[in-house]
């Protein structure tokens, strides 16, 4: 794996900090801007969530990471601490694959 | 409150241990990975950055993802900015130690020393925990032959969805999110892989920046 997206990447999340606590107040305040950065998380978070569960080298797939993401649902409605929710769901997915 | 940071502190070195495997099982090095975890120093960010190259996403796409993610740290630095009153060298580590849960625990105080105490005193423990947690999970997971075989590669959405469940209590990110799922799905076969985020990314921009009546 490459170096150079990483440490760029790692580059680009500091320098978003430093903006925050740096730039002038007046360039953050903007509603579109106070209404718009919330919901970027939101889109990308079940974006990578619906990729990385029903896909595979470009296609869509359904195999145990479908019931392992179910598991994690219910872990996450109990509220369950977030190393629970994520030891649920690769349990589920490694005992599935056993059968 | 030092007993608050502590305990926040804890919980998200038991993350870290779930993003040093992840990492791991998505063919990153133990160094690449502590790099993550020392310099990028947010979790949404990493887990995102690691899940698109595990899935055989471009690099550059984890790198899209990963800054678009930290995109609401810049926000929470305006609202800590006047709390921290930081300059100098200061800021330049302030900065770095802006994140969800710093944030929370300054902007739950009043006080404005208080603020600053709540500030620091969770941003040093969460990272040192942080750190710690990430290195044990990398180097727990480097021992397993196959980590496929317990299931860590099926980790990441429940990760990302652990994430995302605290950021869903309104109807409108709900619809939201549903929507960028749909969305992603349906360009999936078309684009290569890491782009589907990408064209959600956009077209979430241009959904905020429309004005409302």
């Amino acid at each position: 794996m490459s170096w150079i997206p990483l440490l760029a990447a790692c580059a680009a999340c500091y320098a978003i900090k430093l903006a925050g606590v740096s730039l002038p107040q007046r360039y953050l305040q903007d509603p579109r801007v106070q209404r718009t950065v919330p919901l970027l998380p939101v889109a990308l978070l079940a974006s990578l969530i619906a990729t990385q569960t029903f896909s595979s080298g470009g296609h869509l797939t359904l195999d145990v990471r479908a019931p392992a993401l179910a598991v994690a649902g219910i872990a996450v409605l109990l509220r369950a601490p977030f190393l629970l929710v994520v030891a649920a769901a690769a349990a589920t997915a490694a005992l599935l694959r056993l059968v | 409150m030092i007993r608050d940071a502590l305990g926040i502190a804890v919980a998200t070195g038991a993350y870290a241990l779930s993003f040093g495997a992840i990492s791991v099982t998505a063919g990153l090095s133990i160094p690449q990975t502590c790099v993550l975890s020392l310099l990028m120093f947010t979790g949404a960010s990493q887990f995102a950055y690691v899940g698109v190259l595990g899935a055989g996403g471009n690099a550059w796409a984890g790198f899209a993802t990963a800054a678009l993610l930290g995109s609401r740290n810049a926000l929470y630095g305006l609202r800590l900015a006047s709390i921290l009153e930081a300059a100098g060298l200061r800021r330049f580590v302030a900065a770095h130690f802006v994140i969800d849960e710093t944030t929370a625990m300054a902007i739950a105080r009043d006080d404005p020393a208080l603020a600053r105490l709540a500030f620091w005193s969770t941003g040093v423990a969460i990272f040192t925990l942080w750190n710690l947690g990430t290195l044990i999970g990398a180097l727990a997971t480097r021992t397993i032959p196959d980590p496929r075989v317990l299931g860590f590669d099926a980790a990441p959405p429940a990760a990302f969805l652990a994430l995302l469940a605290p950021r869903l209590r309104a109807k409108e990110p709900l619809a939201i999110a549903f929507a960028a799922a749909l969305i992603s799905l349906v360009c999936l076969p078309f684009v290569p892989a890491g782009v589907p985020l990408l064209i959600v990314a956009v077209l979430v921009v241009v959904y905020g920046l429309v004005p409302r009546r």
